[in-house]
């Protein structure tokens, strides 16, 4: 038997101190033909306060990969493996079926679920789960992610969470904060607020800390904020820009760009000892870094070509290489998990659109037909990309499929929301 | 599903604190501890966690740049992707390098500024180039260096919302705040 353990129990205390800020939605809009039609019914036993069946639906359908039955065509109402007669399902063409249950327990709820494979007429997963009253939707997310896994074999990133930077008001009343989020748009926190931009939040790789870039000092600084305690440092104020961090896949380093030199270029910074290693050196503007998985080399952008390109800098020659060359502006390169793929805004004739590009092949592949695109970082899980977009005048949330075919986008009620950053797995 | 136990954010918690207590190696400014809860109240109208904040803006240049004498006009537009100073705006600068050769006291802060297209930390360096375009340009008409400070907001900061061309206009811009 599980036990879901509270992976930020920082939140918990902060949500029960202040009512939760207002939460993105998601409206999903692109579905993909390819999608694997799977029935999730809803859950039996115990009562709930929270409709696990319906947040576990929710999620498969937001990976694109999956084609959940509406409620109104679920043939019958099993919640367990027992009582599923796979001809039933079979006829309104569902592969799969999850069922559970729920029962009360001392320290909250007990939630069982099993997943069936219809055509193969066996259980493929059966497990309880403990969780507290206000976990219930983490519960969810859990069974998501364990149903994901067993059916594509790749991990579930349902139980990540987002950061992202909202915007409201005009000119002199223009408030900005950092808020945190469910990876669907829930339990959104605010982290911090500023009547000064701030920029860039990136994920410690333990997913306990983020780094920004915030002007409240006047001039961009960049901070490292533990989010359970909200005790947080400055860790650079040069003159000039400093701006872009980002951590090294052993969390020891931030790299960063820094234009105390006259011009943005790559530092790598180490933690422990705040020491600096000045990476690039030319007239350009070279910034926006980002690790390679493996910790060997790092991408950043570059103008050095006369447009922004993306350039792979190798920690152990201390070469830089140029890796894009289809259309003049690609920036803000982003890893997949593998360290196969590179995502990136690319400019193209509709304006500036998510892209990835093949590293084995240097092919590009637009991702997104949307005109203003931005800041594009990649669920640990490698399967999506969530990015910042304009809808009307509004700076919203998208996600989209690594391989374009499924999209959603996460609307606010209220504001500008940009500057979106997936977390690294956190259980 | 393992533990993520408590002890590790407390862990992290005190690293951090002896990362702040530690000297700087690298020139930079230390970091000290601040907003150690929900609610605290940072520099510059900073808010940490959840709480409401009543701060005032840092940064403010209202006030100071009410004294007599400073020319009226204090934002130069730039055209497109481009940091030259255009020919139409070289009269606003030479007023502003004559006040401020006259006033050695005088100190402004030239801010850039981007339009919203392309990535936002490539349009702090835009930001970055407008505004030593005009650095220069002040420094060529006399000014000394010491009266001057740089400062990028890239696209942080439009002046005109929307995604015409008319709005992206009036955003690729430099201000000179006393």
């Amino acid at each position: 038997m599980k036990r879901l353990a509270p992976f930020m129990l920082g939140w918990l205390m902060l949500l029960f101190g202040n009512p939760a800020s207002a939460d993105l939605t998601i409206e999903i809009t692109k579905g993909s033909d390819e999608a694997i039609p799977i029935a999730v019914v809803p859950f039996g036993g115990q009562q709930l306060p929270e409709d696990i069946a319906q947040i576990v639906s929710d999620d498969l359908a937001h990976s694109g990969q999956f084609d959940p039955l509406s409620r109104s065509t679920l043939i019958a109402s099993p919640t367990t493996s027992d009582e599923v007669r796979y001809r039933d399902w079979r006829a309104v063409d569902s592969n799969y079926l999850v069922v559970g249950q729920a029962s009360q327990t001392d320290q909250g709820y007990r939630i069982q679920f099993e997943l069936m494979d219809i055509y193969g007429e066996r259980r493929m997963l059966g497990e309880a789960v403990n969780v507290s009253a206000n976990q219930l939707r983490s519960g969810a997310h859990y069974i998501s992610d364990k149903v994901y896994e067993a059916i594509t074999g790749i991990r579930g990133a349902f139980s990540t969470r987002i950061a992202y930077v909202t915007a409201q008001g005009a000119a002199d009343s223009r408030r900005f904060a950092l808020h945190v989020a469910d990876a669907d748009g829930h339990n959104s926190q605010q982290i911090l607020s500023s009547r000064e931009p701030i920029m860039s939040p990136a994920w410690s790789p333990d997913g306990d800390k983020l780094a920004y870039v915030s002007f409240e000092s006047g001039n961009s600084a960049i901070y490292i904020q533990n989010l359970a305690t909200s005790q947080r440092v400055q860790v650079t104020s040069f003159p000039g820009i400093n701006g872009a961090p980002t951590w090294s896949p052993d969390g020891r380093k931030l790299a960063m760009s820094l234009s105390k030199d006259g011009q943005p270029e790559i530092y790598v910074m180490d933690i422990g000892s705040r020491s600096f290693q000045r990476l690039t050196r030319n007239d350009s503007i070279d910034t926006e870094p980002s690790w390679a998985p493996d910790g060997d080399s790092l991408v950043f952008t570059s103008d050095r070509s006369g447009g922004p390109q993306l350039y792979r800098y190798s920690l152990g020659s201390g070469e830089s290489q140029r890796l894009t060359f289809t259309g003049n502006y690609n920036s803000r390169g982003r890893y997949s998990p593998d360290g196969e793929t590179l995502f990136m805004i690319h400019r193209g004739n509709s304006g500036f659109s998510v892209a990835k590009q093949n590293l084995d092949n240097d092919r590009l592949t637009i991702l997104t037909d949307s005109q203003w695109d931005e800041s594009p970082s990649v669920a640990p899980n490698g399967s999506m990309v969530i990015f910042a977009t304009q809808q009307g005048n509004n700076g919203v949330l998208g996600v989209v499929s690594a391989d374009g075919n499924a999209s959603y986008r996460l609307p606010s009620a209220e504001g500008d929301v940009r500057e979106p950053a997936w977390s690294p797995f956190m259980n | 599903m393992k533990f993520k136990p408590y002890a590790k954010s407390l862990a992290v918690a005190v690293s951090l604190a002896v990362m702040a207590g530690c000297s700087s190696s690298g020139g930079t400014q230390d970091g000290s501890m601040d907003g150690t809860t929900a609610g605290g109240q940072g520099q510059g109208g900073v808010t940490t966690g959840q709480g409401v904040s009543g701060g005032q803006a840092s940064g403010s240049q209202v006030g100071a740049g009410q004294r007599a004498g400073i020319p009226d006009v204090r934002t130069i537009y730039f055209d497109y992707d481009k940091d030259t100073i255009r020919p139409e705006f070289e009269s606003v600068l030479n007023e502003h390098a004559e006040y401020l050769r006259n006033h050695s006291n005088a100190q402004v802060v030239l801010q850039g500024h981007a339009d919203e297209r392309g990535t936002r930390e490539y349009n702090l360096g835009l930001g970055e180039r407008r505004a030593q375009s005009v650095e220069r340009y002040l420094s060529v008409q006399g000014v000394s260096s010491s009266q001057v400070d740089v400062v990028s907001y890239g696209e942080e900061r439009p002046a005109v919302q929307g995604h015409s061309e008319q709005a992206y206009a009036k955003n690729r811009r430099v201000v000179i705040a006393y």
